[in-house]
């Protein structure tokens, strides 16, 4: 090997600290798709199996009657249509309101709209779970327990959004809206026609990380809904594996692969803009 | 703008008043009815003894005496500091080595994508797909393996005090690593590759030129990678809910566990108030903290 090495010019010995680092990122790729892959696995084993032979790798059969069984056991199909209208609602409310204050922060001059702004940043450092206990309070008074208007309307007040669009609209072109102003346009139709089109792509990732972090939240479930029919997804596996932990290891994980699988091809397909969006904005959707 | 004040407002700033409050509207509303006015509720809550049924009554701060009284509380104090102990250093530590490593190579994608993947996964999947690889006795994968392959018996990961932040810990630090990988990586494309290069032909090790240009000029990167980690960790909830079990084992008791515990499982809505008080008072204190301290150690480009 030395002798190969010396003949080779220095240069050529670059690849040899790729194969380290390929070597180091194939290894943590490879820990990153253990637990998914493992969770199919598991789908697939029977109870006797998971009992008698709890290390073997593969299923022995293959029992594909996890998944007819789990779908049956709890309203699945139910839940996705929950999490899903509840997304887009909190998604489309989000947006259409943010995006309003965030042209009023950006755009329109008024008193004490720095100091405004100011006190918006600042609720941001407000954990949801400080005001849970007044909130439910208060939900229980309007009769919202147990409704989804629990979970969707207070979500949709979400000074990080105000944040990230103003960004945004600040970085427009100014000279687009005086156009418009001198053709007469109000404040309305600037922001309806002008801003909003300019800031598509700030709509988008907005977009995406209000409904990964609905589509995803737990807390306020957790806290609202008590009738299963309402429950969201992570909801109903929750209240699944609870009922099923220990007796019924394959039927939970078939559970579990059917609330994941959807989430993850729509991920696949738009993998580009998901990444590019949660990495700009860094949040991650909490 | 201080000769505004002088001036009469136009018509048209006049109005401007209006279409701000109409704009605003929506968002402003929400802050105060469903943020401001709970939080301002919570203060109240907090100095009372109320179960939402019998009268309430007016304790001052025997409720905070209590919380801190209260070895459960320590426990979810000390439980959640733990877990940002393990999650923020070695988690950040080991997305920048990985978006480092990333960086220089090509077929990012498919890394990235991989990397990705529990960050798009909800909590509580990942505590489920977790539950089988961590549980002890037939069911976990890990301590199986190292049962029949080594000999070795490891502890019961999920249901020993001592063990079941480090593993709840192992499992945040997983299910964001992808997430702290992509930001570190668009914070490390910002490099400008002549800086690089100069460092290179005067001769800087790989070492040196990771502490001396890549490490400042992330700063700003790692600095809020770093508040968004530790609020996290003070907010932990659902890995511990889902994972272990913080009702039977004061070890996974976190900070918000025990906001939930005494609020939705004993009804004490005064003393829960406290406890998330104190949670506040520890988020602005630890942020303020660490914005205190970026101006020593965060390098701005001018």
């Amino acid at each position: 090997m030395t002798a190969v090495a010396i003949q080779r010019p220095p240069r050529r010995r670059v690849p040899a600290g790729r194969i380290v680092l390929h070597t180091v990122l194939i290894l943590g790729g490879l820990t990153m798709l253990f637990p998914f892959v493992w969770m199919v696995l598991t789908s697939f084993k029977s109870d006797q199996q998971m009992l008698l032979n709890p290390q073997e790798v593969l299923p022995e059969p293959w029992r594909a009657e996890n998944y007819s069984d789990a779908l049956t056991a709890a309203p699945f199909a139910r839940a996705f249509w929950n999490s899903f209208y509840i997304a887009a609602i909190t998604v489309t409310g989000t947006l259409i309101t943010s995006a309003m204050a965030a042209y009023a922060f950006a755009r329109i001059r008024f008193r004490g709209r720095g100091l405004l702004f100011g006190v918006f940043l600042a609720t941001q450092m407000v954990p949801a779970q400080v005001t849970i206990v007044p909130l439910y309070l208060m939900m229980s008074k309007l009769g919202w327990v147990d409704t989804h208007l629990a979970l969707i309307i207070p979500a949709m007040v979400n000074p990080f959004a105000v944040f990230l669009l103003r960004q945004f609209i600040l970085a427009v072109p100014a000279e687009l809206e005086d156009a418009g102003r001198i053709d007469g346009a109000g404040h309305w139709t600037i922001f309806w026609r002008i801003v909003l089109p300019n800031i598509r792509p700030g709509l988008g990732a907005l977009g995406i990380i209000v409904f990964l972090g609905s589509w995803n939240s737990f807390f306020f479930p957790l806290i609202f809904l008590n009738t299963t029919e309402l429950f969201t997804v992570p909801m109903l596996i929750a209240q699944f594996v609870g009922q099923h932990d220990l007796t019924s290891y394959g039927l939970v994980m078939a559970a579990n692969v059917v609330t994941v699988v959807p989430m993850l091809i729509a991920f696949l397909i738009g993998q580009r803009r998901i990444i590019n969006s949660l990495a700009s904005s860094g949040l991650g959707g909490r | 703008m201080t000769t505004v004040p002088q001036q009469r407002p136009t018509g048209w700033r006049k109005r401007d008043k209006w279409w701000a409050a109409a704009f605003l509207g929506p968002q402003v509303g929400g802050l105060l009815v469903f943020l401001v006015f709970p939080l301002g509720f919570a203060v109240v809550l907090s100095f009372m003894q109320w179960d939402g049924l019998t009268e309430a009554s007016w304790v001052g701060f025997d409720n905070f005496r209590a919380q801190f009284a209260d070895p459960e509380f320590g426990h979810a104090i000390w439980n959640t500091a733990k877990l940002g102990l393990i999650t923020v250093p070695v988690g950040l530590g080991l997305a920048l080595l990985i978006a480092v490593a990333l960086n220089s190579v090509r077929g990012k994608t498919i890394y990235r994508v991989v990397y990705f993947l529990p960050v798009v996964t909800s909590s509580v999947a990942v505590a489920v797909m977790w539950k089988s690889i961590l549980a002890s006795g037939d069911y976990g994968i890990l301590n199986n393996t190292a049962h029949d392959l080594f000999g070795v018996t490891l502890p019961d990961w999920l249901n020993s005090e001592q063990w079941v932040m480090v593993s709840v810990a192992v499992v945040t630090i997983w299910s964001s690593l992808g997430l702290n990988v992509v930001i570190f990586l668009a914070g490390l494309q910002t490099i400008p590759p002549q800086l690089m290069e100069a460092g290179r032909i005067d001769g800087a090790s790989p070492a040196r030129l990771f502490r001396s240009i890549t490490l400042p000029m992330i700063s700003p990167t790692l600095f809020f990678t770093m508040v968004v980690s530790v609020i996290s960790s003070l907010q932990a909830f659902e890995s511990v809910y889902i994972l272990a079990n913080p009702a039977h084992n004061d070890g996974a008791r976190t900070i918000v566990y025990q906001v939930y515990d005494l609020g939705f499982k004993q009804f004490r809505f005064g003393l829960s108030s406290a406890a998330a008080l104190i949670l506040l008072v520890l988020t602005v204190a630890v942020t303020l903290i660490q914005f205190g301290a970026q101006k020593r150690f965060v390098h701005y480009e001018e």
